[in-house]
């Protein structure tokens, strides 16, 4: 399973869940398979996913999902401690782990050799992580989404690309419907 | 009332909830206090464009975030004030300390500031310089400009408004 077949298989279940999606191909996958105001696509700014998520998610009390990748949380390493501190039992970091930066034609990062980030995140100090491989995300996801704590997955899948247009839709417009949705969530 | 005291009433009376920082020796007083304020969230970043990513989430989640730095830390956060900050629309008050400026006795303090101003300008960031205590009288309204205008502006405070080193 390659991370558009996560995507794919995932969509039903986050389909009203507040979801910040990484840049680049998870973004334009999630545009793609399902759109939803609830969703909140990064354009730009690597690594940021889940920086943004936490931020969500320790502001107000819809849960958060945030999908993001092995090479961004490498990039922006230094929010793993920063969540595992600030702890916010509505949010859930899954972390599609292809061992690649896929978006930029799958150039290998060191997740995907000797670096575990299952161990960095543990290391960090967060909480409940989880390893699954890609065939049980879901229903990881689901649980995670269901239950009352912080919770980072680490899906381990391989890597590869399908072909999907890019985001076209103005960021103001993206962030405008996601706040409107985020404020009802929380009326 | 101190001037760190002036700054975090400034955001609090501006409904400012959510504060994230990176030290800075100057600023650690400001740090302080809002660590202590009861209506502040304060969460410390590792880095300062981390920090305008979780300024982002808690400002679309409904709470006024600002982040407080150094004027070194701008290079880092380039590419999220304009990808991230200013392109999605977003409000951030900026707190700076304004080092390598009169009085600065560390040398290699004085090479970022020399490109401060140029680099904010550069970014189209309206920005403001604190030199004088009294200053901090226009925090209140440049607050204020920030929400209504949904950029991120800068607020540059050099040794001398802390009063020295
Ligand atoms: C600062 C910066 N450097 C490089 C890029 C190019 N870039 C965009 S997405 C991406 C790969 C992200 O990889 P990962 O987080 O693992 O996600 P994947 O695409 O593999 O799902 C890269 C390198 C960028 N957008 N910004
Ligand atoms: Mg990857």
């Amino acid at each position: 399973m390659i991370r558009s077949d996560i995507i794919k298989e995932l969509a039903s279940t986050i389909k009203d869940t507040l979801t910040v999606c990484n840049i680049g191909l998870p973004s334009q996958e999630m545009h793609m398979i399902d759109d939803q105001p609830s969703n909140f696509y990064m354009l730009g700014t690597m690594g940021l996913a889940s920086s943004i998520g936490l931020g969500l998610a320790l502001a107000q009390k819809s849960k958060v999902l945030v999908i993001d990748g092995d090479g961004s949380v490498l990039t922006n390493m230094g929010t793993l401690p920063t969540i595992a501190n600030n702890v916010a039992d509505n949010y859930v970091l899954l972390i599609i782990d292809n061992g690649s930066y896929g978006s930029t034609g799958d150039q290998p990062t060191y997740a995907g050799k000797l670096t575990s980030l299952t161990k960095v995140a543990e290391a960090c100090g967060c909480k409940n992580v989880i390893e699954c491989k890609a065939e049980d995300t879901v229903q990881v996801v689901k649980d995670a989404l269901a239950g009352d704590e912080m919770t980072v997955i680490v899906s381990k899948c391989e890597s590869g690309n399908i072909k999907v247009p890019v985001i076209t839709m103005d960021p103001v417009v993206i962030r405008d419907r996601f706040m409107k949705t985020v404020a009802a969530q929380n009326a | 009332m101190s001037v760190d005291n002036v700054i975090i009433d400034g955001f609090v009376n501006n409904k400012v909830e959510f504060i994230t920082t990176v030290p800075c020796k100057q600023l650690g007083g400001v740090i302080d206090a809002a660590e202590k304020h009861p209506d502040i969230y304060h969460i410390p970043s590792n880095k300062e464009d981390e920090g305008m990513g979780l300024c982002a989430g808690a400002f679309m989640g409904g709470k006024r975030s600002a982040i407080i730095m150094q004027n070194t830390a701008i290079g880092v956060t380039i590419n999220t004030l304009v990808t991230l900050t200013q392109y999605y629309r977003m409000p951030l008050p900026m707190l700076i300390s304004y080092r390598g400026e009169l009085g600065e006795p560390v040398a290699c303090q004085a090479e970022m500031a020399v490109h401060t101003k140029a680099l904010l300008a550069q970014l189209n960031i309206p920005t403001y310089h604190f030199h004088k205590q009294s200053d901090a009288d226009e925090f209140d309204k440049i607050l204020k400009y920030t929400f209504m205008c949904n950029k991120p502006v800068a607020i540059l405070t050099d040794a001398s408004f802390w009063g020295g080193y």
